[in-house]
């Protein structure tokens, strides 16, 4: 680890962390408002969604989830925040390194007396406190958030504090699987189109397995192997898929030291 | 010790050629013409020597140090002035060098702020609003700040005005003068000639020549031009002779060989002018060429 690459690092992506926390802050506020209405009014709530095919609900998990309690509310809020978080983490992921190469710093940061390890361990860690940083946010806005609009409705501290344990590891995914991905392609010449794909193919691998009911599907989204709806109701994770996710982040990073310590920097041209 | 050793260096990038065998020494204290024409493998070469890249066959060692496993030893030792310079745009010019300085260990506080006055550096501007020699300007105080015992210039020269050119290779002098040596890749032989005092020539990747700048011109051919009434294009029809022009009585030639053979056959001639010279490093240059 070098400090100085770590301060680098943290400090170019400041702004970034402040806007997606931002942004996720001000979701979770505003989903959180409606509460009340939803729990209020609960039986027309539930009969309003058994109109929608169920086809539409299983693709947003709605078929399992009760709205009119708070931690049936929160994971469907959660829901977005893991869009948000898969997005903003994959964003993370493909720019690591490859932002030094498309603008061609890479030559810079190369040149000085570091090791490649060195350089991505202290790239790794920056990304992993930034991204601590929405982790944390997330922590105190929900708690925030469930406290102001919860009114007179109970719920169960450790399950929420579950689902939000689950949030560095997955996190952890995206960052992982982005690097490695643009270590294998040849060059990546934008971040956002890969990241954004990233985050959102995973996401809607999770929808369609949902309506399919398909097993091999949800092998490989982490949206299914930390399914909030799961924790909340099981009061537990589903521990084989939430260890097949950390497997395949490991997998990953270890791939990423390999390939990186082996990669030729492509010359500017 | 030779402070850069490679041998048998090659490089494909997957198919394509980058460098092949390529086996050169320079030693503490020179300075190191590289040059050849674009594409022929001179950024390759010091790429690999960096380390930036890593090489198919081969080895290289520097300050005895292997590349491809002391790299970041090695590194702390060398700059490195890539022919095109790309820094952190929305850094600030200061910032940018403290941070290139926090790589090392001692304090180069003193040394930047000499060079940037020396270069005429604004410390406090963006990298994005700096024109392409001032981008260039810091790429140089930045390549030197920590005061290295190696320097690679790739192409150092492009974008600089004359004046900052001449600053810069005042500069340069004045580090080799220091001990430091020079590793000076170009494909601007006026300047590798103003500089260098070996070369090596590089073409399709591979080196067709390594020598002392003088001995190629003086191993190499000479350019005699004489002026005499009623010169026959044969008569100086001499092995060694080529490229023979003729224009209103003067007569031009390449001559490689011994002098005295055309000194014999010109005292015996009644002229009007003659000239014997020195070719060009340009025109040694375009004879690997051809």
């Amino acid at each position: 680890m070098k400090a100085n690459i770590y301060l680098h690092e943290f400090r170019a992506r400041l702004k970034s962390v402040l806007i997606w926390t931002l942004g996720i802050t001000v979701l979770l506020v505003f989903f959180f408002a409606m509460f009340p209405i939803f729990a209020d009014e609960a039986a027309l709530m539930n009969d309003f969604l058994a109109r929608y095919p169920q086809e539409l609900r299983a693709a947003f998990g709605m078929d399992r989830m009760d709205l009119s309690t708070v931690l049936g509310f929160y994971s469907f809020v959660f829901m977005f925040v893991q869009l948000c978080l898969a997005i903003q983490a994959s964003n993370y992921g493909f720019g690591l390194v490859s932002i030094e190469e498309s603008e061609l710093t890479a030559d810079f940061l190369l040149s000085k007396p570091v090791s490649r390890a060195q350089v991505l361990t202290s790239k790794l860690l920056a990304a992993l406190t930034s991204l601590t940083i929405t982790n944390l946010v997330i922590w105190v806005v929900s708690f925030t958030a469930i406290e102001l609009f919860r009114g007179e409705h109970e719920y169960d501290v450790r399950s929420l504090l579950l689902v939000l344990a689950s949030i560095v590891i997955f996190q952890l995914f995206f960052l992982s699987v982005g690097l490695v991905i643009s270590l294998l392609v040849k060059r990546v010449r934008s971040v956002t189109p890969y990241g954004l794909g990233l985050g959102f193919g995973m996401y809607v691998l999770n929808a369609f397995s949902g309506v399919l009911g398909d097993v091999a599907l949800e092998l490989i989204t982490p949206f299914k192997h930390i399914d909030p709806t799961y924790i909340l109701t099981e009061a537990a994770y589903d521990v084989p898929l939430m260890l097949l996710n950390m497997a395949v982040s490991l997998v990953a990073l270890g791939a990423s030291y390999w390939l990186y310590t082996r990669r030729d920097i492509p010359a500017v041209s | 010790m030779s402070i850069i050793e490679v041998s048998h260096l090659t490089k494909y990038y997957g198919k394509s050629r980058g460098i092949v065998d390529v086996s050169f020494s320079v030693e503490e204290g020179e300075i190191f013409g590289f040059i050849g024409p674009n594409g022929a493998g001179k950024s390759t070469t010091i790429r690999l020597l960096l380390s930036l890249i890593h090489p198919t066959s081969g080895s290289a060692r520097v300050f005895g140090k292997d590349v491809a496993t002391q790299g970041p030893e090695i590194r702390g030792d060398i700059g490195y002035l890539p022919s095109e310079v790309y820094y952190y745009e929305g850094m600030k010019v200061i910032d940018l060098l403290k941070y290139s300085a926090s790589f090392y260990d001692h304090d180069c506080r003193e040394r930047i702020r000499e060079l940037s006055e020396t270069m005429e550096l604004e410390m406090n501007r963006r990298i994005s609003d700096l024109s392409y020699g001032n981008k260039k300007k810091v790429g140089i105080v930045q390549g030197l700040l920590h005061s290295p015992k190696l320097l690679f210039l790739d192409e150092p020269t492009a974008g600089l005005d004359p004046l900052m050119q001449r600053k810069f290779f005042d500069l340069i002098r004045a580090e080799n003068a220091r001990g430091v040596t020079v590793f000076f890749s170009s494909h601007i032989l006026g300047e590798v000639q103003r500089l260098c005092s070996r070369v090596g020539i590089i073409r399709e990747g591979k080196i067709v020549e390594i020598s002392n700048i003088r001995t190629l011109q003086q191993n190499n051919y000479k350019k005699v031009r004489l002026t005499a009434d009623g010169l026959a294009p044969g008569a100086f029809d001499l092995p060694g002779v080529t490229n023979v022009q003729t224009e209103d009585g003067t007569l031009s030639f390449f001559f490689k060989g011994d002098i005295n053979a055309v000194l014999q056959k010109l005292s015996g001639m009644q002229v009007a002018d003659v000239t014997i010279e020195e070719p060009t490093l340009e025109e040694i240059f375009m004879h690997y060429y051809e």
